[in-house]
């Protein structure tokens, strides 16, 4: 295990490393951090020079990602082409991104178990119907029509209904907000939304491979021996069925880390975010873009994120599955 | 020996020709020892084969909910086809009705610029399938294939195989996409463009599940007696791995084509898919944001028929599931 363990942590430095040089690759030929500047009719030639040779893109492709490679090792992300340090600005978006995510990745897997064991447990009953067909609807429908839906529709209603504004829909907070009690309410109204929306999106998927996960269990020769030999059907249930279905749907948990994300920069773009979404959105297409050093390491830190939760998701596999074996 | 030759892998058609998913590796063991000696074994697997897809095609008739799904599916990829033929707007008309709810003349409504809606949804659908479905095609014989090297060979195939899926999943596909769109999106042909793009990093998940279904079988009886009788490898893999992990690649290739309409929207929806003139889906729902309240058919209408799409897509994914797959029927 522990052996299985450093190897998987070396392969995973290795993925990095080689993910690194083609991520930078793939951002360098993806387009001109001067692209804006070179467009405008005023800027001269020889000024446009200067800036290319401060910014270091004068030297080959392999010396700067060299530079960039040892520069990010030391903590050092860059400064983007407006002159800001990244690295600052990375951390405060992946905080508001976060504001989002870790409620949704609770809520969705809470809501996801119960469903899942539920409509196993109650296969073909009516809420069983019930529950699939808004595990359906929910999987099919994208995360920016569930968000148009919800801010436009519901939020207008419950605000004309209540009087004042409860549901924000735009932005994570209201800037200026003073005292504690204020600003908690205020963040939680720009929240609710976001969090719903992303967790409608996740739970979905989720609640059907705990479904399909306990039906499986449920099935099994173990479980049918159980409940013959006579055993508590509570205990079969939730000790010798759910603690073995829930195996799989840990790992997926672990594993959607980065379509979560995915869909966090959707909401985040349909909710008027600044976290990670618009931060690789501006960095793309914005007024200063292409903005290489935000997107390389945009991209850099969710791939060190993805890589971790990869190997703790094949970690976890093992210790909860024995049947796993690890080569 | 003769052998039946196994068709590509991942394509729809071939999967359900081969004998269907055997209901348990046992009956699969006995069919190959059953033949007497001599005997081809394609000859003795010909007739039940026969029978195999006749049960699962009549499973599948039978499956209410994949049946509405394919025939909606089949009546959207229709009307979008017909209905641009013989509708007086092309989508790319402007009329002098501009911002009307739906009417007579304009079923649909029409835009703030003067266009027919009923003709830019139904184009909007037509590019949205056809962009899935060409992803789908391509990722599942992609996703397929590897999956199958590495799941089979094991070993430092499967290490470098795994390594390259982990590369393509290291970042969210989304952001990913945003960055090589925002550069080759605003190409002449944006739509091939964003489908071979999609295809290229859609293929990783079938990759990962069928490595991982592999691993457990090449651990079954029924694959050593395989190696027993000295199978080959191609053999081995085609006409006894794959079939018995059909559901899944079949599931998957349908789900692919339902991930495919979503992921594609979502790029539009953010500006970076398919690029004006042409329409699709995504864009038109992005296109509709701002005026959701106001003028809410230019936003019901593409919303609708998006998540109508989706939606009968994976009810086929789910009928074919428990068709193909006798083991997993009723989940």
């Amino acid at each position: 295990m522990a052996g299985y363990l450093i190897r998987r942590l070396l392969a995973g430095v290795l993925t990095l490393l080689v993910a690194s040089f083609l991520l930078f690759l793939l951002v360098a030929v993806s387009g001109d951090p001067l692209a804006t500047l070179m467009s405008n009719p005023h800027v001269s030639p020889a000024t446009i020079a200067i800036a290319r040779q401060q910014l270091g893109l004068d030297q080959p492709l392999l010396v700067r990602y060299w530079h960039w490679l040892v520069n990010m090792l030391q903590g050092d992300f860059g400064t983007s082409t407006t002159g800001q340090p990244v690295g600052p600005e990375l951390a405060r978006s992946l905080l508001v991104t976060l504001q989002m995510v870790v409620p949704a990745v609770i809520i969705s897997a809470i809501i996801a178990v119960v469903i899942g064991v539920v409509s196993a447990v109650k296969q073909y009953s009516i809420s069983d119907h019930v529950m699939t067909g808004l595990a359906y609807l929910f999987y099919s429908a994208p995360v920016f029509v569930i968000a148009i839906l919800l801010k436009d529709f519901l939020a207008t209603n419950v605000n004309q209904a209540v009087g004042h504004t409860v549901l924000y829909t735009i932005g994570q907070n209201t800037p200026g907000t003073t005292g504690a009690w204020n600003i908690f309410t205020n963040t939680l109204g720009h929240t609710i939304l976001p969090v719903i929306t992303l967790t409608l999106a996740t739970y979905a998927a989720w609640s059907r491979y705990q479904r399909a996960s306990m039906l499986d269990v449920l099935n099994a020769d173990y479980v049918r021996f159980a409940r013959a030999k006579g055993l508590n059907p509570r205990r079969v249930l939730y000790v010798h069925a759910l603690r073995n279905a829930l195996i799989p749907v840990v790992t997926v948990v672990a594993l959607d880390f980065a379509t979560i994300l995915g869909g966090a920069i959707l909401t985040e773009i349909a909710f008027g975010w600044s976290g990670m979404g618009s931060l690789l959105l501006n960095g793309l297409t914005g007024p200063v873009s292409p903005d290489t050093t935000v997107v390389q390491a945009w991209l850099m830190v969710v791939a060190t994120a993805v890589i971790v939760f990869n190997i703790l998701a094949d970690v976890l596999y093992a210790v909860l599955d024995p049947r796993i074996r690890l080569a | 020996m003769p052998e039946i030759q196994p068709g590509p892998p991942g394509a729809q058609p071939e999967v359900l020709s081969v004998p269907g998913a055997p209901a348990n590796a046992t009956s699969q063991v006995v069919a190959e020892f059953a033949p007497a000696p001599g005997v081809p074994f394609a000859v003795q697997e010909a007739a039940p084969s026969r029978g195999q897809i006749r049960m699962a095609a009549r499973r599948f008739f039978r499956h209410k909910m994949a049946m509405t799904g394919l025939i909606v599916f089949l009546l959207l990829l229709l009307a979008s086809i017909i209905v641009p033929i013989f509708w007086q707007y092309n989508y790319a008309d402007i009329t002098n009705v501009y911002a009307q709810g739906p009417s007579a003349a304009h079923p649909f409504g029409t835009d703030l610029i003067g266009h027919d809606m009923l003709a830019q949804v139904m184009a909007g659908t037509l590019t949205s399938m056809e962009t899935a479905l060409l992803v789908a095609a391509i990722s599942t014989v992609v996703g397929t294939l590897i999956g199958a090297l590495a799941g089979y060979y094991g070993g430092i195939i499967d290490q470098l195989l795994m390594r390259l899926t982990d590369l393509v999943l290291i970042v969210p596909l989304l952001a990913i996409l945003l960055v090589l769109s925002n550069r080759f999106s605003k190409q002449a042909d944006s739509q091939l463009f964003v489908g071979l793009l999609l295809a290229l990093l859609l293929w990783t998940y079938l990759a990962r599940l069928i490595r991982g279904t592999f691993m457990s079988l090449r651990e079954r009886e029924f694959i050593e007696a395989e190696h027993a009788i000295g199978a080959s490898t191609w053999r081995i893999i085609m006409r006894h791995m794959v079939p018995n992990a059909a559901g899944a690649i079949v599931v998957n290739a349908t789900l692919t084509v339902a991930a495919a309409i979503l992921i594609e929207a979502s790029l539009s929806f953010l500006g970076l898919g398919i690029q004006p003139p042409q329409v699709d889906l995504g864009s038109l729902v992005a296109a509709a944001e701002g005026d959701a309240t106001t003028l809410p058919w230019l936003f019901y209408f593409p919303a609708a028929f998006l998540v109508l799409a989706i939606l009968v897509v994976n009810f086929i994914g789910d009928g074919l599931r428990d068709a193909l797959d006798p083991t997993q029927r009723g989940h």
